[in-house]
């Protein structure tokens, strides 16, 4: 049996699905609750019960949501240039996805343990930013259109800067590999050093999410829906899905760059205890809950002030950050010796 | 303040933490929100909701056609005609209220001379068509012998300030 | 496997690249670029290249082309207009492609390895590195001049771009933050204590304690400069009966 998964193609292949599935199910039912989390979170902190009609406090109204989006009717506009216009959710959506291969859920645990594993979610959050701007160029409607061109603009503003941040951790470790970033933090996780740091990947990661206070892409009050106004049904339910999927993946980025990943917060007996899957889901389920009570307590930034945070404000801000950590570690000759592994 | 003082205060972002600190509480409290359809919250006696003909305790109907109400009517949704009955008295022939230009205004109510039109507390009566909600006088009068009860109550407790 | 990988990318990469130039819609036509530069990021990873292949991604499909397609969308391009002139230019964009076609077949046919690149030492790979260390060791040591040269051009462009496009509009109002920021109630409205029956009129007005609301605009200051007050009132006729003018 083992000889069959490990030594022959077809056992390969069989091998990757099922660990592709073992993420993707787990994560795709804590999307369907993230919705609705994030729904019964906002009403607590505005004074509200939240949906509780739905099962027992409410927990069939994610289903009951799915439901509601499959069966409604994907309307598709006269002007729009149909193939991309339907590409744009699905781009999203697996983009979200394919993210997670190389996210470790403990010690070697990932699907694809590649070395560069952290460039490659730079990259695969930076091409987030297409099926934004496809969905709103192919609409043909000029409030989805404006909505992609300021997602745009604001991804590629706030990619810089996590860039850069990125770079002051890598400093710090000496690998591109996420398992061995993890490792590197045994000893002290990477948000009490670099705490600044970490609030700026922080909020850059709610800006490269369009969460609130940057969900200027699909500002109502302006842009009555933004990149997604011509969405309905299916298609409109995969942007929705991508869109929380990403806050799971920036959730998840956070949780390996600065808060040690899969590590208990001290290597004790009671805390090694529980497996290491377990605390990465705890410190994913706290970033996520962060994100939502950010959501619920800041008003939505004016345009030209998150232009003015993310260049004037975060850029030199982590730079300096950056060259004080590799001044800081060359001094005090903590450097690690990477490229070895 | 000074200007390190704002300084400090701002690197260190203490208006965005006192801001999540206040939702934060806001979390923890009890929340404000009823359970609807089986809890609901109170009302006033003075509450404006459907509305309803009443009667005397003998039966005979309060209303005498004066068309106070419809001439007061700012919405114009109510319709009256009326002639003589058989026993010489002035009674409606015809009391119409179109509930969907109706706004509630209780201008009718207080129109009335003899307390024969008023508005209940019942804020229940959506329908499925537009057309049931063209109330005839029968409708009104199985109103108000419906709610009497509760009518006349209402009227006793918002008196003394009438 | 390897070989059938190989063919795949390089197929779909030829194919995208001749849509970029053929498709009729120029935004088509960048995201068929798009599609060339994954394909060539895949190409990559067959060579074992892994940080270039990522750093591919990133840069050309994550920031370069965003910018292209930012631009081509905001274009109003008419196809009509576009076709008029090719029967015009088509010799002369005929010639230009058959030189330089015939400079790549002159460049292709004579192109050679150095015999002796195995002796140059910091260009042998040492077993065990990862391409991304072997790439910064000699990015940053032997290659460390053209490196920091390339970085200045790029800056000197950045610069450029900038002064080229940058617009002063003297009499524009521009946000100051901080000014904002240390503005306190008091210094923005006068609280003023009123006996019944009399209104603030009576007492001579409401008065603004601070200049701040002249102080935005003075044209040319950018709300900037708190001493250029402008008195275009005489002083002590700042003060407005009832709500302010």
């Amino acid at each position: 049996m083992a000889h069959f998964f490990l030594h022959t193609l077809i056992g390969q292949v069989i091998l990757t699905v099922l660990e592709a599935l073992a993420v993707l199910v787990p994560l795709l039912l804590g999307v369907a609750y993230l919705t609705l989390a994030e729904r019964k979170v906002m009403a607590a902190m505005q004074l509200r019960k939240g949906p509780n009609v739905n099962g027992p406090f409410g927990v069939l109204q994610a289903f009951a949501d799915a439901i509601k989006m499959i069966t409604k009717e994907t309307v598709i506009p006269a002007g729009a240039n149909r193939v991309l216009f339907l590409f744009a959710p699905f781009l999203t959506f697996s983009l979200a996805m394919v993210a997670w291969a190389v996210i470790p859920t403990n010690n070697g645990w990932a699907v694809a343990n590649i070395n560069v594993g952290i460039l490659y979610l730079l990259a695969i959050s930076s091409l987030g930013v297409y099926g934004i701007l496809i969905a709103g160029w192919a609409s043909n409607s000029k409030y989805a259109f404006l909505g992609g061109l300021r997602s745009a603009a604001q991804m590629v503003s706030y990619e810089v800067s996590i860039g850069l941040v990125i770079v002051s951790v890598l400093l710090a470790v000496g690998s591109l590999n996420l398992n061995d970033i993890v490792l590197a933090q045994r000893h002290v996780w990477f948000c009490l050093p670099m705490f600044p740091m970490f609030i700026v990947f922080f909020i850059s990661a709610l800006a490269e999410t369009n969460r609130a206070p940057f969900d200027l892409p699909e500002g109502e009050s302006e842009l009555v829906a933004g990149f997604f106004v011509e969405y309905s049904a299916l298609a409109f339910g995969l942007f929705f899905l991508g869109e929380y999927a990403n806050m799971f993946l920036m959730s998840g980025m956070v949780s390996i760059l600065f808060l040690g990943g899969w590590l208990p917060p001290v290597g004790i007996v009671p805390f090694t205890w529980i497996p290491g899957p377990l605390w990465l889901i705890a410190k994913i389920l706290f970033c996520l809950f962060v994100f939502i009570w950010v959501r619920a307590t800041f008003p939505r930034y004016r345009y030209d002030q998150l232009m003015r945070l993310g260049w004037k404000v975060f850029l030199p801000f982590s730079l300096v950050w950056m060259v004080l950590t590799a001044g800081f570690l060359l001094a005090t000759g903590l450097l690690p010796q990477g490229g070895a592994s | 303040m000074g200007h390190l003082d704002r300084t400090v205060r701002s690197f260190l972002l203490a208006e965005l933490v006192a801001g999540m600190g206040a939702t934060l509480r806001a979390f923890f409290k009890p929340k404000a929100t009823i359970n609807y359809p089986y809890e609901k919250g109170p009302l006033s006696p003075r509450f404006r909701g459907e509305h309803a003909l009443r009667r005397y305790p003998n039966g005979e109907e309060r209303c005498i056609a004066c068309k106070l109400c419809e001439a007061t009517c700012p919405a114009e949704a109510i319709t009256i005609e009326s002639e003589p009955r058989d026993d010489g008295s002035r009674r409606t022939t015809r009391y119409d209220i179109d509930m969907t230009k109706c706004i509630y205004c209780g201008l009718c109510e207080e129109a009335c001379p003899v307390d024969a039109i008023v508005e209940g507390p019942n804020y229940e009566f959506a329908t499925e068509t537009r057309e049931e909600l063209m109330y005839n006088k029968d409708k009104l009068l199985a109103n108000g012998d419906r709610w009497e009860s509760v009518l006349a109550r209402r009227l006793e407790l918002d008196a003394p300030y009438r | 496997m390897t070989q059938i990988v190989f063919y795949v990318f390089a197929t779909v990469l030829v194919l995208s690249a001749g849509m970029v130039v053929s498709a009729r819609n120029p935004v088509h036509s960048v995201l068929f670029l798009i599609l060339a530069f994954f394909n060539a990021a895949g190409l990559f990873l067959v060579a074992g290249a892994e940080f270039l292949a990522m750093i591919l991604v990133i840069v050309y499909v994550g920031a370069v082309a965003v910018l292209f397609l930012f631009v081509v969308m905001m274009l109003d391009v008419r196809f009509t207009q576009m076709r008029e002139g090719l029967q015009r230019y088509a010799p002369f964009g005929a010639a230009v492609g058959g030189v330089l076609f015939a400079e790549l077949a002159l460049a292709f046919g004579h192109w050679r390895i150095a015999e002796n690149i195995a002796d140059v030492p910091h260009l042998v790979p040492s077993p065990g590195r990862t391409n991304t260390a072997a790439l910064g060791d000699v990015l940053y040591t032997h290659y460390v001049f053209p490196f920091e040269a390339c970085g200045i051009v790029l800056l000197v462009a950045m610069i450029g771009a900038i002064v080229l496009t940058l617009r002063e509009r003297p009499m524009g109002r521009r946000q100051n933050i901080d000014r904002q920021h240390e503005r306190t109630a008091a210094a923005s409205v006068e609280m003023m204590a009123l006996p019944l029956g009399q209104g603030v009129t009576e007492l001579g007005g409401f008065r603004r304690p601070d200049k701040s609301y002249y102080v935005a605009s003075v044209p040319g200051s950018y709300g900037v400069t708190a001493e250029a007050v402008p008195q275009a009132a005489p002083a002590g006729d700042d003060r407005h009966g009832g709500l302010g003018q």
